[in-house]
């Protein structure tokens, strides 16, 4: 820019019709300045040699403070609804004057049947005969929220994008999901868990009353199984640990067993009075929970499958996960629980939780386990909640709450890198990752254009899939190892298998 | 709490159902200050009642007040001339009316001092009351947003013929103008029922 300066000046001189560049500036000019302050842009003044006059008076005279212009803008100091004539219109009783200004205006005249009538309104309206109460009011207004107290719900539900987190990843998560996939008719109910990968890497969907296996590494689609009555419809499915059989809730209180190889049903347990919208395995007992709060064990190798009930909810069971090791059972339910189970039954022949976490204010989904530190447990809550907790379920602790700033419909956690990844619903339906155990966030996946209501995780860990109200399933290749991490790892687990080969020698 | 404890195996008197349901609108409105957000959260604390986790104001302005109003609703209940208590949530630069907490409270006149205590045990009042609150804990999800900085105010319906007494004065019922109501769940000590709802304002937009 320094050039044109130059330019300008020289042609200044040159001409000898143009203002000195270097004079103190006129009054008129002065005053331009003062009251325009930082407004006007350089092209609107007189003339082009303005910047450059400015530049040099502002330095020349000493009397202009240089904080001084800019500062000329009259403001009147907004008071809460304050004007000249009342002063603060909060702390006025505009009702109660209102009210005893306008009470002397009651007709004396009344025939005794308008009375009785305008009596009955009066009851039907206010609930009550407002003649015989009255109504009081504790003076001494208490003392509102301090200035610059923005109501905390509009800043939660109108959350704009979060800033990403300070520190550079240490590894690329592409922001687009690597497939979608279209799953018309799913039942946009929080309650209901509808998604489960198996180990044999097929992704099974319920989609209203049927249930539609996706196999993800041929891609092919079938549909195993469709309700027989069209009100009826599936509320939970949960792969086996082997993975070829699915266990399949239902809103008519079944719990059904099916082989996939056959694609046959072998068993349809009925032991529940409601829908059945929560399943879990361990090993050969399966447990389901359901719309009255209870939740039975079955053990589906013997005839009478129903071997255990556990009492511990008195709404929905929406979240059920077994542990890793199979010691603990946890559940979550619409009555804002989350209770911890052991296996077997106490002393007195009764299960009874031995953790009940009382502290969610929404009701509890999401529950998982984290598969690298025992006893550890992962929940968030709904709506009306929104934090994750992490609890160690041994001293019954709460090691961490992160407030998500948005209902959470699912945890799933990652081996691969210590994290765990969440869902969520309004107002972004974003998926987060967080670090554990620092609780950092590592990035944020968004593209549902509706509230996420379930999340599982392929067989390798690499992929998650959620499924959203928008009806589709976008699957995430947020955790995939690093492909030389990978090698290093499978080194490590044959230079282990080959010492036992040498030992064997 | 120990007086209580003590009283559940005798059953619910006149005295104690007034301290429960007194006791229940201290939390309860506790609960409904976090949840509209009229105080920022920050000033909440987390305490056990009713088998819940609740969150009650650290504030100390604000803990004076409600603990006023509270004891003077233990006196009212114990007497039976309490009606009705409503918490009116109210935009501050307008004074406009956008939320209507009312609990309505039906006292069985005929129990006295003397009467037998009644048979109901704390834990049965205690489940009820957990739902209630619970049910105030889930309004958030259908209740329209609160844009503006609110202020909440207490109306307590008594008797016609109450002597006022000193820091309390007279008031209008503050309708909400074109409200939605509804209604939740009730609880009652056997002595005293309450029954709760809540009407907001429409929305302008369907």
């Amino acid at each position: 820019m320094a050039q044109f300066v130059f330019e300008v000046d020289l042609h200044g001189l040159l001409k000898l019709d143009t203002p000195i560049p270097n004079a103190p500036p006129a009054r008129w000019q002065r005053k331009v300045k003062e009251s325009g302050g930082p407004g006007p842009s350089p092209a609107a003044g007189p003339s082009p040699m303005k910047p450059a006059n400015r530049s040099h008076s502002s330095s020349k005279t000493p009397s202009r403070t240089p904080g001084k212009s800019g500062s000329k803008i009259q403001s009147t100091p907004t008071k809460a609804g304050g004007d000249r004539y009342i002063p603060s219109r909060s702390t006025m009783q505009m009702e109660m004057a209102n009210f005893l200004l306008t009470k002397e205006n009651d007709p004396a005249e009344e025939s005794p049947t308008k009375k009785e009538q305008q009596k009955a309104w009066a009851v039907n309206l206010n609930g009550f005969d407002i003649e015989e109460a009255k109504i009081l009011r504790l003076s001494g207004k208490p003392q509102n929220a301090p200035e610059g107290y923005q109501n905390n719900l509009k800043v939660l539900y109108s959350q704009k994008t979060t800033p990403g987190s300070s520190r550079k990843n240490g590894r690329y998560i592409p922001s687009m999901p690597d497939r979608i996939l279209d799953a018309p008719e799913i039942r946009n109910d929080y309650y209901l868990n509808l998604i489960d990968w198996s180990s044999q890497n097929f992704l099974a969907v319920a989609l209203d009353n049927s249930v539609y296996l996706w196999n993800h590494t041929s891609g092919e689609i079938i549909q195993l199984l469709q309700m027989e009555h069209p009100d009826d419809y599936v509320s939970s499915v949960s792969w086996i640990k082997e993975g070829n059989y699915l266990a399949v809730g239902t809103s008519n209180a079944e719990v059904q067993l099916w082989d996939i190889q056959h694609r046959k049903r072998l068993r349809n347990m009925t032991s529940h009075s409601s829908r059945v919208g929560s399943l879990s395995w361990n090993s050969y007992i399966l447990s389901s929970g359901a719309r009255t709060g209870h939740i039975h064990h079955h053990d589906v190798r013997v005839a009478e499958h129903h071997v255990a009930t556990l009492a511990g909810h008195t709404q929905e069971v929406c979240g059920l996960k077994w542990s890793l090791d199979g010691r603990y059972l946890a559940s979550g339910g619409n009555d804002n629980l989350v209770n911890v189970w052991p296996c077997t039954q106490g002393d007195s022949g009764d299960f009874a939780p031995i953790q009940t976490f009382t502290q969610h204010q929404g009701a509890v989904k999401a529950v998982a386990w984290c598969p690298w530190q025992s006893n550890v447990l992962a929940t968030g809550g709904g709506t009306s909640d929104r934090h994750i907790r992490i609890w160690n379920v041994c001293s019954g602790t709460c090691l961490s709450a992160v407030d998500a700033h948005s209902q959470v419909c699912s945890i799933v956690w990652s081996t691969n890198y210590k994290e765990f990844i969440s869902g969520h619903g309004f107002a972004q339906n974003q998926l987060v990752i967080w670090k554990y155990p620092t609780m950092a966030k590592v990035t944020e996946l968004r593209g549902h254009t509706a509230r996420v209501l379930n999340m599982t995780i392929s067989p390798d860990g690499a992929t998650v899939a959620s499924a959203a109200a928008d009806e589709t399933l976008r699957l995430w290749r947020c955790f995939e190892m690093d492909p030389i991490k990978k090698k290093e790892r499978e080194k490590a687990n044959t230079a282990k298998s080959s010492i036992i080969h040498q030992g064997i020698r | 709490m120990a007086k209580q404890l003590g009283r559940d195996q005798q059953g619910i008197t006149l005295r104690g159902s007034a301290e429960i349901v007194a006791e229940f609108f201290s939390y309860g409105i506790n609960s409904i200050l976090y949840q509209r957000g009229i105080y920022p959260p920050e000033t909440f604390t987390r305490v056990q009642k009713y088998g819940l986790t609740l969150l009650v104001t650290t504030e100390p302005e604000l803990k004076n007040y409600l603990n006023n109003v509270v004891e003077q609703m233990k006196e009212w209940l114990y007497k039976c001339i309490v009606q009705r208590l409503v918490v009116v949530i109210s935009s501050i630069e307008n004074n406009e009316v956008l939320e209507r907490w009312q609990f309505d409270i039906e006292c069985d006149k005929t129990v006295k001092d003397e009467s037998a205590p009644r048979e109901k045990s704390q834990k049965a009042i205690q489940d009820e009351i957990r739902s209630v609150i619970r049910q105030i804990t889930a309004t958030v999800t259908f209740l329209p947003l609160l844009e503006t900085a609110c202020a909440f105010d207490l109306l307590i319906y008594t008797d016609k013929d109450l002597a006022v007494p000193e820091k309390w004065e007279e008031s209008g019922p503050q309708f909400i103008a074109n409200s939605e109501e509804v209604r939740l769940r009730s609880f009652t000590t056997t002595i005293h029922k309450v029954n709760s709802m809540v009407a907001y304002k429409k929305d302008s937009f369907p």
